[in-house]
């Protein structure tokens, strides 16, 4: 297995390794958005939703690990070629100019991925980690945390950094893997844009549109 | 236009230090009387000329063929490798692209990979230690092959040519955010591996040079694209991805490991 380990501990094998969580990062988005699109359709629809979603058992269990597992993966390898990054330019430049390639989203990738590792954690807390009763649904947790203005405002702050993140890692993790061909790159980074318009459109509408249906 | 409007005067601050172990300062130079013909090098000729003259030590820079296709040179000019006209070296940069009384920053490449040996001169030899590693091909010795006995598409040769049109001059390690060295490598790699002659070592030396770069302590490509930008032989990040497949089938589908 050492063959493994060597390849993965390589620059690129720590970029496969930040593309290939990244993308599964991106599926559970996919899911979760579809998951939630529930809550435009109101309070029953969501809680049925849920129902269901834990009438699966076990299986949440296994998502739940992996997507721990896929956590410490992105945050541990992303943390190391940070440091790794810094450290290849020891002294900087006095002045630094974009050439052209840089964007806001591209710059700013583990700035951005810190803060949603916080959201992450602190949007466990608010809604995971809570008992959930007949009294006090999920929906009922969610309408009382989103009528608090501060709440609002932070959780669509949270899927505007989610959509930034989501606009370069998207091809970025193309490119990465190797699917970089002129035909296909202009598609893929235009789907990109479009994911993370709707992650951050599809998301960051329900801390608006649930205190006007709960009322 | 009469010759005084052609001429410029200008304010440098350029990266003076002594050796690669002291500690270097940018240095104010005031150049007045600098024809805007002139090209970036033959204005940094021109300022040690009069340093010189003035018994003070010249600004020493790398130069050589002064047409672009050495790599040789350059040098980070106000924030961007090679100055800011894309596709272009620091020799056929010309004077004409500033404005009188522009004030114009000089720093050398800057990364831990390429220590400065003087000024604006760096150390480069970790480019050659992995082109040593693995950037060759075995050729059987004999009688000169028949032209075109090997079958190679145009669409291949214009990408390996292109590939191969790197001239390892530095700027894309300068000018990445990580000073990572992969659009470099991934030319060197693409050059071979994309035709039929690199194809019997195309694993092994994917997987010595990367593992070479990475030990000379170059940074790790995010995906930035400057080094595309900045690249005088606008050599794409295509490149990258195929260096990134090339590594993937040595490591994960061949036995070089």
């Amino acid at each position: 297995m050492n063959w493994l380990i060597n390849t993965f501990g390589t620059s690129i094998g720590k970029k496969l390794l930040m593309a290939l969580s990244g993308a599964c990062f991106i599926g559970f988005l996919l899911g979760h958005l579809g998951g939630n699109t529930t809550l435009y359709f109101g309070k029953e629809a969501f809680n049925s939703y849920a129902e269901h979603l834990h009438a699966l058992g076990i299986l949440v269990n296994i998502a739940e690990i992996s997507l721990l597992t896929l956590l410490v993966i992105h945050v541990v390898t992303g943390v190391t070629l940070f440091f790794q990054n810094l450290g290849a330019r020891p002294q900087r430049y006095a002045v630094s100019k974009r050439a052209g390639g840089r964007t806001w989203a591209s710059a700013t990738m583990p700035y951005t991925g810190v803060l949603i590792l916080i959201f992450v954690i602190f949007h466990l807390i608010n809604f995971h980690f809570v008992e959930k009763t007949l009294d006090n649904t999920i929906f009922d947790i969610v309408s009382k945390t989103f009528v608090q203005p501060e709440f609002m405002i932070f959780y669509i702050i949270a899927m505007i950094i989610v959509a930034f993140h989501v606009s370069h890692g998207f091809w970025s993790l193309f490119q990465t893997l190797g699917a970089n061909h002129p035909k296909y790159m202009p598609i893929i980074t235009r789907v990109g844009i479009i994911l993370s318009l709707v992650f951050g459109i599809g998301f960051g509408l329900l801390p608006i549109f649930v205190p006007l249906i709960a009322s | 236009m009469t010759t005084e409007e052609k001429n410029i005067n200008i304010t440098l601050k350029v990266w003076r230090q002594k050796s690669p172990d002291v500690k270097g300062r940018l240095e104010t130079i005031e150049a007045r009387d600098i024809s805007t013909d002139m090209s970036f090098l033959e204005m940094l000729d021109t300022i040690n000329e009069g340093l010189i003259i003035q018994s003070k030590e010249p600004i020493e820079f790398d130069n050589d063929c002064r047409e672009g296709i050495c790599g040789m040179c350059g040098a980070v000019v106000d924030g961007i490798p090679h100055g800011p006209e894309s596709a272009m070296t620091l020799c056929q940069l010309h004077m004409r692209k500033f404005k009188n009384e522009d004030i114009i920053f000089v720093e050398p490449w800057r990364a831990r990979a390429f220590p400065i040996i003087k000024d604006l001169i760096v150390d480069r030899s970790a480019l050659d230690k992995i082109i040593q590693s693995g950037g060759f091909v075995s050729i059987a010795a004999g009688g000169a092959p028949d032209a075109n006995s090997i079958p190679i598409s145009q669409d291949i040769a214009e990408k390996a040519m292109d590939a191969a049109a790197c001239i390892g001059c530095g700027a894309c390690v300068a000018a990445c955010p990580n000073a990572s060295a992969m659009l470099f490598v991934s030319a060197k790699i693409s050059q071979l591996a994309l035709l039929p002659q690199g194809k019997p070592e195309a694993a092994q030396r994917a997987w010595n040079m990367v593992n070479t770069m990475d030990d000379c302590g170059f940074g790790n490509c995010t995906n930035e694209k400057e080094c595309e930008a900045v690249c005088p032989k606008k050599i794409s990040i295509v490149n990258i991805a195929r260096m990134n497949r090339e590594f993937f089938k040595s490591g994960f589908a061949s036995q070089v490991l």
